[in-house]
């Protein structure tokens, strides 16, 4: 019914290969249109740049461990506080906000469709309330996979049939996305307090390796054809001498080709890999690894990286690598969270504060910035912070404008207290690269949808895609100072999010009607994998099977992605 | 003829077992049997749907301290203006009651600038605050039945406060890796005094009571390694300490489960903290978690709805129309005490029962309204009690298990005819303070 | 020095927000316009000139502003707070927060204060003639970052959890110290002129205390090291110095650790194994045969008395708080 006109505005879409053209976008009964009657509302761009509403590929923003996080952490709520509005109800929280303000704050900054990163199936229930409470952007919820006892045992057997049907019974049970795997095996190892620390260390008493785990789980995805790739968060995350363990990582999926319906082009995906390109052996000689892993990231086209770029804030962090967070507190002592969950994963929180004058803190964040850098095909490079561990999303702007500006990021360098010894072991200060508008959009809305297998819904600006679209204050030609691109970006002017304007001028005038998105894999029926969920139940797990799916009316207006079988 | 119900939840306690079987007449109006259940939530079943002792409308207490019956718009108009006219209203409760209603609470606290506060301000709130201080290495219930090895009962009692925590967690099943069930945990019970559940340990210390602060210290330096000053630490002899020490070393998965024993005893989130750090020693040498024990089948459920939506577990001040926390000011007891509230809502929870006198009173000298399903010490010094469904028996909703796994409750019989379900009043009372705020 | 003076004309009907009520906030304002700033009451805001009557002015930086506050001011919260410069100086007792999250400047208040002075202080000097009660100089909930500059004097008696997380500054108490005085903490220097009650320094990591008066009960985690003596304000005194909280994690500076430090001031040792004080919440509260009678007969007159009503005429009549547990075994002991 609502129609609008975007008149004049500089469009940079990837998706309809449009590079700064001034151009009209016009909105009708929620969807991207040719054009629209007279009766449209028009909204004058002139000047300022449009783009498709922002696609978060990875953020921790609903559930268990985040709002563990939220309830340990008071002091993160300090004098940051913003009080309700006409529209809005009261919103805080610095690094882990509460679901109002992380509703508000993505849609602000124009991003419409959240990933939320993790979700331990035990707990399903309770990340989808969360999801429920978070106002206007859609969102979908990966549910891990890389530490669940079915998942080994079939794996280890050989068993694919079996792992896919209980694959797609755990995606409808929880009423999950995507396949996640989070330092697989290590997490189920340290049930018993270790770790396994390269991906052919095997898992205690279950004797399959990671790379067993990543490489079976990579194949009945395929199978299945499932709109995203595996969503990979491999073993040894934030130790010196790491990328090794990333490289043998990523060539699990040398030369395997695609399957599915979705326009997907990668098999693999794998996230904040900043904290996965150290070089060196020990704090001492770490040193960035980024040019290394981009070679080969850039060498292998059916992957995608998001990057996990570091802010240089006081953050928190949290993950379901349970002996990472706990390797961390022994190394800064502060408060530890730690919750193992049975036969699934187990997950830690730990707040870190990312002091530019520290070496090691100076050298990560720099690592974010040369994987973007080193990118050649921006479509499979995403900007993220692993939000929030290193940092929180409402920093994105300011990533932004590092990556576009190569005064600022000298600027900063210069800055650090040990700055020689920074740039002596990383490659920032020769990276002159400017990320332009395109690749911005390409690296934050075209390239996330098709990774996620969304590129005809959101991403872009093609007739019949999603009306979620974005206004900017700014004009990349008449950039003067790079401050401008972190506030304009801060703020969008203008957002729809499904046709319905949410944001206007800078204010939140609506709650949208988010949507929950989850994907329903057809699989052959498996008396074998029913009578082994029922078994396991009855005996190892400490609730009953009947109450362990998330009912439909705890996921708040459900959008099912079907995948035929 | 009757209807068997499975998989049913039992909204009593934190253990929040959900293996009940209800057996209930066919209209589903009557249940006639409960399985599964320890004493106490049958009871509970059992009771409630004895509707002759229920009471089904609300009642107003009149100028003698009689009550007289009045409709539920009288009720709601009631609720909403000495809401909407207080200048700083505590809302308290929401324990016995679902996550849906608690936040539909949550907006009627913000809109009416108040205060929201659970049970936890008298029983684990310390819990929370000690968490804030040094964080907290848990795990589910699942994985103490499938790998512990130690189990520490700290300061509870669970023989008597969680019927079932034994049986279905901590002690006696037979898990993935526990293939030996009770014969291959060792126990430690912690309590000044004997009790059912420290028959059950294999070594019982017996605390100085009110100094379990000291004890957990000095375990903890024994742990390191640093010699103990003095024969009897805490009422325990040095030997025992020791010996503790190493029992707790020796095994391959501990874990410590607490209660009001220590939340509540001198020190409070002290004693806590210092638990939770030896806890996270322990991780040097083996694995180790910590449990506490909540009371409330959803005391639980309503700090997670509290902390997504306002960042705080318990003890929110809403009233300058941003959150803030911090108790000791914002938690009911000292407002109480200080009078620093001018109107109480109590739902799901009986303060007039726990709280220490002086609030008891200022809790009937202010305009109040208590919505419960019995009738409480609560009800009896409100100026209006509202009755409203039970939750896990006769509505659903989701609550929070004391290691917060979601597990939903379900509806297995219908409440008495005309009865309104917490949240639908609560949505009510909603609608009319917005429209008083509106004027 | 510019002086604004605030008289209390009333006393509120709850408790009164007064974070305005600092120098920061007054200088270069004149006299209407300190009047018109807000103070809240629950829900409700009002000015300054609703509650105070404002004469003088305020100096034009927060340095050159001095603020008395007159009357009664009992139940006024965050006098001071957040202030980095100028002087505070209330004439009574003032609530919670006064000089809480203080960065410089002086608050000098001639009465008590309630909890929560001097919070996560940086910096300054916050004193009060009287007593404090609770977190005097701690750190806001959740954060390990107590006090780190500044000093707080309380000449009276503190209440428990005093200098919880320190990292620096003083807090020098002139009374008793009640339990949880320098919990977690990492630095800093706190001083006992009168007894502690127990728990010094449990947890703490770095710092010092000294305990003019002595300790009623040290942790079992303190050992002991050496005497010193200390020149204390001109004069030298013997201490007892223990080393801990051994339970805790320890710095190294040149191969040695660096251990947290209790100063016993006392000629006697404290002994940890013997209890000299019964841990106070855990006295069972007792009537006395006159209020036993007296309650066995009204048991007589009232007709089947739920533990409530019996609860509620043990307190109003003795002014016992008794649980609701143990009055019901009361019942059923009489009964018989």
């Amino acid at each position: 019914m609502s129609e609008y006109i975007i008149k004049n505005g500089t469009v940079y879409d990837p998706k309809t290969e449009v590079k700064g053209e001034v151009k009209d976008i016009c909105i009708k009964d929620g969807k991207i249109v040719d054009k629209v009657s007279s009766k449209a509302k028009s909204i004058d761009a002139k000047g300022k740049t449009v783009m498709a509403g922002a696609v978060e590929i990875h953020a921790h923003v609903a559930g268990p461990k985040v709002n563990e996080g939220r309830n340990y952490r008071p002091e993160d709520k300090l004098f940051s506080y913003q009080p309700g509005g006409k529209n809005t109800r009261m919103a805080g929280g610095f690094s882990i906000p509460t679901t109002f303000k992380t509703g508000y704050e993505y849609a602000k900054m124009g991003y419409t469709t959240v990933m939320e990163a993790a979700m331990p199936p035990l707990y399903a229930r309770h990340v989808h309330e969360e999801i429920k409470d978070t106002p206007i952007i859609d969102e979908g919820a990966f549910p891990v996979f890389g530490n669940n006892w079915f998942v080994f045992e079939y794996l280890k057997n050989n068993e694919m049939d079996n792992v896919m049907a209980y694959i797609s019974w755990l995606l409808k049970t929880t009423k999950g996305y995507a396949i996640k795997i989070v330092n697989p095996g290590g997490s189920e190892a340290w049930g018993w307090g270790e770790n396994c620390t390269t991906i052919h260390d095997p898992v205690p008493y279950f004797d399959i390796t990671p790379a067993e785990i990543m490489k079976g789980l990579l194949t009945a995805n395929e199978k299945m054809g499932l709109p995203h790739s595996i969503h990979v968060h491999t073993n040894n995350l934030g130790n010196p001498g790491n990328y090794t363990d990333t490289l043998d990582t990523f060539k699990l999926a040398q030369g395997v080709k695609p399957n599915n319906k979705f326009g997907r082009d990668q098999v693999f995906h794998h996230t904040h890999v900043q904290f996965h390109s150290y070089g060196g052996d020990s704090w001492l000689n770490f040193e960035s690894k980024a040019k290394e892993i981009m070679d080969y990231v850039n060498a292998n086209k059916n992957m995608t990286i998001d990057l996990g770029c570091v802010t240089l804030d006081e953050t928190t962090t949290m993950t379901a690598d349970g002996p990472f967070e706990h390797h961390l507190t022994t190394l800064n002592h502060l408060k530890w969270a730690n919750v193992d969950v049975e036969l699934e994963t187990s997950s830690g929180i730990v707040p870190y504060v990312y002091d530019p004058n520290v070496k090691v803190c100076a050298i990560q964040w720099a690592i974010g910035l040369e994987l973007a850098l080193y990118t050649k095909d921006p479509m499979r490079s995403f900007i993220t912070t692993d939000h929030p561990n290193a940092g929180p999303f409402t920093r994105y702007p300011r990533i932004f404008k590092w990556l576009m500006s190569d005064k600022s990021r000298q600027e900063m360098l210069k800055g650090f207290k040990y700055s020689d010894k920074v740039i002596a072991a990383t490659n920032l200060a020769s990276l002159d690269r400017e990320i332009t508008f395109y690749e911005l959009a390409q690296m934050t809305r075209a390239g996330p949808a098709k990774s996620l297998g969304l590129t005809n819904m959101f991403g872009g600006l093609a007739p019949g895609m999603e009306a979620d679209v974005v206004i900017y204050d700014i004009n990349e030609a008449k950039i003067k100072d790079p401050e401008e691109i972190e506030k304009a970006f801060s703020a969008a002017t203008h957002v729809f999010k499904s046709g319905t304007l949410v944001v206007d001028n800078g204010e939140i005038v609506s709650n949208g009607n988010k949507r929950t998105l989850w994907v329903d894999a057809k699989v052959p029926t498996n008396a074998q994998v029913e009578r082994d969920v029922q078994m396991k139940f009855l005996k190892y797990y400490s609730v009953n099977l009947n109450n362990y799916e998330v009912s439909d009316h705890y996921v708040a207006n459900p959008y099912v992605i079907e995948v035929e079988n | 003829m009757s209807k068997t119900i499975t998989d049913v939840v039992c909204p009593f306690c934190g253990t929040l077992c959900d293996d009940l079987i209800v057996t209930t007449d066919d209209e589903g109006k009557k249940i006639l049997g409960v399985d599964n259940a320890c004493a106490i939530g049958a009871e509970k079943f059992i009771h409630s749907s004895d509707h002759s002792h229920r009471v089904t409308r609300p009642r107003k207490m009149q100028e003698d301290g009689s009550f007289k019956e009045i409709s539920y718009e009288e009720a709601i108009e009631h609720t909403a203006k000495i809401l909407s006219n207080a200048k700083k209203p505590l809302m308290y409760g929401w324990s016995s009651t679902s996550c849906e209603a608690d936040s539909v609470g949550h907006e009627i606290a913000e809109l009416c600038g108040g205060i929201v506060d659970n049970t936890a301000a008298v029983c684990h709130g310390t819990t929370l605050i000690a968490v804030q201080n040094v964080g907290i290495p848990s795990c589910t219930l699942g994985e103490v039945k499938n790998r512990a090895d130690r189990i520490i009962f700290w300061g509870c009692n669970p023989a008597h406060a969680h019927p079932r925590h034994m049986s279905r967690y901590s002690i006696f099943p037979r898990g993935y890796f526990t293939g030996k069930g009770a014969k291959q945990r060792k126990i430690i019970v912690v309590d000044p005094r004997p009790t059912d559940t420290s028959t059950l340990a294999d070594i019982h210390l017996q605390v100085e009571q009110g100094y379990d602060y000291e004890l957990l210290q000095a375990l903890r330096a024994a742990l390191r390694g640093e010699p103990l000053v003095g024969d009897v630490i805490a009422g325990v002899p040095k030997e025992t300490v020791y010996e503790a020490v190493e029992v707790l070393k020796s095994g391959r998965f501990g874990v410590i489960f607490f209660g009001m024993g220590v939340t509540q005893s001198l020190g409070k989130d002290h004693n806590i903290d210092a638990a939770i750090c030896l806890t996270k020693d322990l991780n040097d040498y083996t694995k180790f978690s910590i449990v506490a024990m909540r009371g409330h089948y959803n005391v639980t459920g309503s700090g997670q709805v509290l902390g997504w939506q306002y960042g705080f577990p318990y003890s929110v001040d809403l009233s300058r129309g941003f959150a803030r926390y911090n108790p000791g000011e914002t938690g009911s007891i000292e407002v109480l005490k200080r009078q620093e509230a001018d109107a109480v809502f109590v739902l799901g929870s009986d303060p007039g029962a726990h709280f220490p006198m002086k609030c008891v009173k200022e809790i009937s000298r202010l305009p109040s309204v208590a919505i419960d399903p019995h009738i409480t010490p609560t009800t009896e010094i409100c100026d209006v009690h509202v009755p409203v469904a039970f939750v896990g028996v006769e509505v659903g909703g989701n609550c929070y298990r004391m290691d917060n796994v979601p597990i939903e409750a379900r509806k297995v019989v219908e409440p008495p005819e005309g009865m309104m379900t917490d949240q639908q009043f609560l949505t009510a009372v909603l609608a009319r303070v917005k429209e008083l705020k509106a004027n | 020095m510019d002086t604004v003076k605030l008289t209390a004309k009333v006393v509120p009907e709850l408790y009164l927000e007064a974070e305005h009520i600092s120098p920061d906030v007054f200088a270069g304002k004149s006299t209407q316009e300190i009047g018109d700033l807000s103070v809240h009451m629950g829900n409700q805001t009002y000015k300054i000139a609703d509650y105070f009557t404002v004469e003088g002015k305020a100096g034009a930086t927060a340095a050159d502003t001095k603020i008395v506050v007159a009357g009664d001011v009992s139940k006024v919260k965050y006098i001071g707070m957040k202030m980095t410069a100028g002087e505070v100086e209330v004439l009574g007792n003032a609530d919670m927060y006064v000089g809480a999250w203080m960065a410089g400047g002086k608050i000098l208040v001639k009465g008590n204060v309630d909890s929560f002075a001097g919070i996560a202080m940086t910096g300054g000097e916050l004193i009060i003639e009287g007593n404090a009660k609770n977190y005097i100089g701690a750190a806001y909930r959740g954060d390990w970052r107590g006090m780190q500059g500044g000093k707080i004097v309380v000449k009276g008696n503190v209440g428990s959890d005093v200098g919880s997380n320190i990292n620096g500054g003083t807090i020098d108490i002139g009374g008793n110290a009640d339990v949880h005085l320098a919990t977690h903490a990492d630095g800093g220097t706190i001083i006992v002129r009168g007894v502690a009650k127990g728990r010094v320094g449990g947890q703490m990591v770095k710092g010092d205390i000294y305990c003019l008066g002595g300790v009623e009960r040290m942790m079992p985690s303190y050992k002991f090291d050496h005497t010193e003596e200390v020149e204390f304000e001109g004069k030298k005194m013997n201490f007892q110095v223990y080393f801990g909280d051994l339970g805790e994690r320890h710095g190294k500076k040149k191969g040695e650790i660096i251990y947290g430090k209790i100063y016993l001031g006392t000629a006697e040792k404290s002994d940890a194994t013997e209890p000299k004080v019964a841990a106070p919440s855990e006295k069972k509260v007792r009537l006395n045969d006159l209020q036993t009678n007296q309650l066995v007969s009204a048991l007589k007159e009232m007709k089947e008395p739920s533990v409530q009503e019996v609860r509620t005429y043990i307190f109003d009549n003795f002014n016992i708080d008794m649980k609701p547990s143990q009055v019901s075994r009361l019942i059923s002991t009489l009964k018989r």
